[in-house]
């Protein structure tokens, strides 16, 4: 275990911070109340890497690195928030708000939204983007839950969360590039897929792509903080 | 935990102890999925959903992974090709030498756009990324067969033969 | 099998071919049997049974200048013919021991006098179904002697002092590569081909592999004892059915000689490979990807570190290299790494096959040394331009890569060369562009590629490829602004720097080097609505339709 409490030095945006081996940047910089913005990383699931919102810029080289999977060593010197990453971290949100149809005021998910959140605090005004406006649908066929595609930003936390935690694995990717979709079990409806109905990937999903029937036109707070607890559990066992 | 039985073959269909063969020999390990797709799109055709089921269930992946993987790769067809199949080459040497207008005038002559089959079954229009015959480009491929410096009539031509078949 | 065997194989084989009088050598590559080189080998066949002549007709790989096939050479006269058809094959079987027939006769000296062949040494003089034609030309004999004269570290430092770089694209030092992989720890470790050609306009890798499949399998091999892997992986595209066939027999030859497979040579190590076929996907080119196909996932690439020389396939150390570095391996340890790093430029040693297509006299594979201007390429060994139209540019890397405009032919072609210049030297695909080619279309033509093959993991490149595609179109269509051209270089700028992968992060070249030297063609399309090349048609545009998605 002597290897786990190693303990390296490195500095985050000016500041010394302490590590154990192992750790990623982000987990250091949360450690230190440091913000790094995410979207596709979620405390209890894997780190994919995808989102790209987590860059950041790491003095000695020029390639940008994910935050979430990049592991700190001896002497790092990260910077979280530079007016290039700014630049690009607008740039990504516009990219995600042209991709799908965003149209906050009729989302179910307005005011509690992780991509609408996160616009705001990275100060994004207005998409210069044309909006590509797919025609997407809406599945309502399950009991409980419902997927409108428009709102996905394609994370794959749902896809994570069924694989990872509920162990039931209906949900995946289909297609590739811009043609890319969530599917359940054979790009079927979601009411006719093995889904066991324990609502895991609704909680976990940051829009209002997935949400639960019950609460439409109310507020639509999510909760996905009981991952890590599942997993702490999952290992006492 | 109970041992694994792989479900039943399909139908009585020869072809299935193909597939089942593929898998057999790489011990139903769930890294020979697209192998197993291999097989089956060389054998059927193309991927139906009993197909792909049928290929998860083996291998113990999970259908919507199984999905997931016939979807992300362009060389799997869900739907069965026409009879013959026209495979215009639309990599950079053809594409600088007019490749785009042999698929117009392909779209054109068969009324449907390039990854379709008209609807009597009879042709499938496919675009290829590259066939590696760069040196003779344009290229289009008529059921496999190779042929370079394609011109918009001697393609044509071809879809005629095929037409009054 | 060991050393002297390997020799006797050798000697039986220059006996066997002795008692014939005359070796006619066929082109069967791809570009000569799409113009019938097999029925032409058959007319050859029967006129010597005719004429009663002692011929050995060989079938081959890829000799070379594919615009004049198909190809036939005769030996020992070292007499090349152009544009054969089977009612030729008459008057050649004749002409044998006397004059060559002048009309077939092809005279391509220089074309092939600025040529070095390292990795095709064997191209066009072996029948690559046969492992003992590639014995009888010194195969094998480096993996024998490194088994049994070298240490796994003697051969990683001869790939290190060879100076040679990755040729799929990257130019990752090979030695570097082979030294992390043979340090990484675990009793399992893996060696895997990249046979994913993926490079719309080339096909090196594919000639290689159709017509000299053994020189891959011992190139892996070699490598295999090298960094202490026993098992690999060649990995290639479905779409190149007939180097999958001769990898398949290839590998079963080798394991029938003893070649492959366990206690090779009498000696403690074994190595094994399997084939895994590509389904269409060009990302999968990239390494992660790569694996994740390999294990039977949907190929999309994972952030690096950990890199595959670590954690690679299975989790396990990984060594991937691309067809044509494996196939320099064998001459290298064969002839020493001094002998390679003698040829080429400073930091780009040996030699680069290219495929020289396009609006080019000459089209083919060549190989060169590295450092060899490009304007020798184009203008001597290419033939230059035909038809009286003029040179604009040369794109090389494929969709990574760029444009390379004619003023610039003096260029050495080199990795750092054409990384200055705004291209890469990508894994070889060299498509010549003359006035007829607008530069505008020919970039949408490679965002269009790169928004298909885009594996939507991580959102620039799977909305930014297409942002930018929309964007070009409607360059294209003579509806784009300036501040749309403003707005596509930001993207640009986006892609490249926050991309997952080499995929992403090189889709914006195509449209930074075209308009780096070509930016008059940007702007002729959107103030004055005009394409100089006549390509785009802009008085035909219609109005924008979004763009559909699949529901």
């Amino acid at each position: 275990m002597s290897d786990n409490v190693e303990v390296k030095t490195l500095i985050i945006d000016e500041q010394e911070v302490s590590a154990r081996r192992g750790q990623t940047i982000l987990q250091v910089a949360r450690e230190n109340d440091i913000n790094i913005p995410t979207l596709c990383h979620l405390e209890g699931l894997s780190n994919i890497g995808a989102c790209r919102l987590c860059l950041v810029e790491i003095k000695g080289s020029n390639k940008l690195l994910p935050a979430c999977v990049a592991t700190v060593y001896e002497g790092m010197e990260v910077t979280t928030n530079s007016e290039r990453l700014q630049q690009h971290r607008k740039t990504i949100l516009e990219l995600l708000f042209a991709e799908r149809n965003h149209i906050c005021a009729v989302c179910v998910s307005n005011g509690h939204c992780e991509l609408q959140t996160m616009a705001q605090d990275q100060g994004l005004t207005h998409v210069r983007l044309p909006y590509r406006n797919p025609q997407l649908n809406v599945d309502a066929s399950h009991e409980r839950f419902t997927v409108d595609h428009n709102r996905c930003i394609l994370c794959t936390r749902c896809v994570r969360a069924c694989a990872e935690i509920e162990g039931a694995h209906i949900w995946d990717v289909m297609g590739r590039g811009i043609n890319s979709m969530i599917i359940t079990d054979l790009h079927q409806d979601w009411g006719s897929s093995a889904c066991t109905r324990c609502g895991k990937c609704v909680q976990v999903c940051p829009t209002g792509a997935l949400f639960d029937k019950s609460k439409i036109g109310s507020d639509h707070p999510k909760y996905p903080d009981f991952l890590p607890y599942l997993n702490l559990m999952r290992e006492a066992q | 935990m109970s041992a694994f039985t792989p479900p039943p073959l399909p139908s009585d269909d020869k072809r299935w102890k193909i597939v089942n063969g593929t898998m057999r020999k790489n011990g139903f390990a769930r890294h020979a999925l697209i192998e197993t797709l291999h097989t089956v799109q060389s054998s059927f055709g193309y991927l139906d959903d009993d197909a792909i089921t049928f290929v998860a269930r083996s291998l113990r992946v999970p259908l919507s992974q199984a999905y997931g993987v016939v979807t992300f790769y362009h060389y799997f067809s869900l739907k069965p090709p026409g009879k013959h199949t026209l495979t215009v080459c639309a990599g950079t040497a053809c594409y600088i030498k007019g490749a785009d207008k042999l698929i117009a005038t392909a779209e054109k002559r068969l009324g449907i756009p390039q990854g379709q089959t008209t609807s009597d079954g009879k042709i499938s229009l496919m675009v290829a990324r590259c066939v590696g015959a760069c040196s003779r480009a344009p290229v289009a491929l008529s059921d496999g067969e190779v042929a370079g410096e394609m011109t918009g009539e001697q393609m044509l031509e071809q879809l005629e033969r095929w037409a009054v078949e | 099998m060991t050393i002297e065997e390997l020799e006797q194989i050798a000697q039986s084989v220059s006996q066997e071919n002795a008692k014939f009088d005359f070796e006619v050598n066929v082109c069967m590559d791809l570009a000569c049997a799409s113009q019938g080189a097999e029925k032409l080998r058959d007319a050859l066949v029967k006129s010597a049974e005719a004429q009663g002549k002692n011929v050995l007709i060989r079938r081959t790989g890829c000799m070379g200048p594919c615009s004049s096939g198909p190809l036939v050479r005769v030996d020992p006269d070292d007499v090349l013919y152009k544009r054969v058809k089977s009612d030729n094959a008459e008057a050649i079987v004749s002409s044998l021991g006397g004059e060559p027939v002048p009309e077939l006769q092809c005279d391509l000296s220089d074309h092939f006098d600025k040529q070095v062949r390292v990795v095709l040494e064997n191209a066009g003089h072996i029948d690559p179904e046969k492992i003992d034609d590639y014995i009888a030309h010194d195969g094998y004999k480096a993996l024998l002697t490194a088994l049994t004269e070298m240490t796994p570290n003697g051969v990683v430092h001869r790939i290190t002092e060879s100076g040679l770089r990755g040729r799929g694209g990257g130019g990752y030092p090979t030695g570097l590569k082979w030294g992390t992989v043979a340090k990484a720890g675990g009793d399992m470790k893996y060696v895997v081909c990249n046979g994913d050609e993926g490079d719309p306009g080339a096909f090196m890798d594919r000639s290689v592999m159709e017509g000299d499949p053994h020189r891959v399998i011992e190139g892996m091999a070699l490598a295999a004892y090298a960094v202490g892997a026993s098992k690999g992986f060649i990995y290639v595209r479905a779409e190149y059915p007939v180097a999958v066939a001769r990898l398949t027999t290839g590998i079963r030859e080798a394991r029938r000689r003893g070649l492959l497979g366990t206690g090779i040579c009498g000696t403690t190590f074994s190595f094994d490979i399997e084939i895994r076929l590509g389904a269409g996907a060009f990302v999968c080119g990239e390494e992660t990807a790569l694996l994740a196909s390999i294990e039977g996932k949907r190929g999309t690439p994972k952030p690096r570190p950990p890199y595959p020389a670590v954690s690679g396939l299975f989790g396990k150390p990984t060594l991937i290299n691309n067809v044509e570095t494996y196939a320099n391996i064998a001459p290298i340890v064969r002839n020493g790494g001094k002998w390679f790093a003698n040829m080429g430029s400073d930091r780009s040693k040996g030699t680069k096959v290219f495929a020289l297509t396009g609006k080019i006299t000459h089209t083919g594979l060549v190989e060169v040394p590295m450092g060899i201007k490009l304007r020798e390429i184009i203008e001597v060994i290419g033939g230059g331009v035909p038809d009286g139209h003029t040179l604009k540019a040369v794109q090389t890397g494929g969709p990574s890569g760029g444009c390379i405009p004619a003023e610039m032919l003096d260029l050495g072609v080199s990795y750092d060369a054409l990384m200055k210049v705004g291209s890469i030297m990508g894994s070889g695909g060299m498509i010549v562009m003359d006035d007829t080619s607008c530069m505008v279309n020919v970039a949408r033509f490679f965002i269009e590629f790169c928004m298909t093959e885009s594996c939507g993991k991580c959102i620039p490149c799977r909305a930014g490829t297409a942002q930018m595609h929309t964007l070009l179109t409607r360059i294209c269509e003579g509806r784009g602004t300036m501040e749309e051209l403003d707005l596509l270089v930001d993207l640009c700028g986006t892609i490249k720097e926050t991309s997952l992968c080499g995929l992403g992060q090189t889709a914006p070249n195509p449209v930074l080097s075209t308009l780096k030297y070509f930016k008059n063609e940007y702007i002729e399309h959107i103030v004055n609505k005009r394409c100089p090349a006549g390509v785009c048609n802009i008085e035909a545009a219609v109005p924008a339709v979004p763009t559909e998605v699949l529901a």
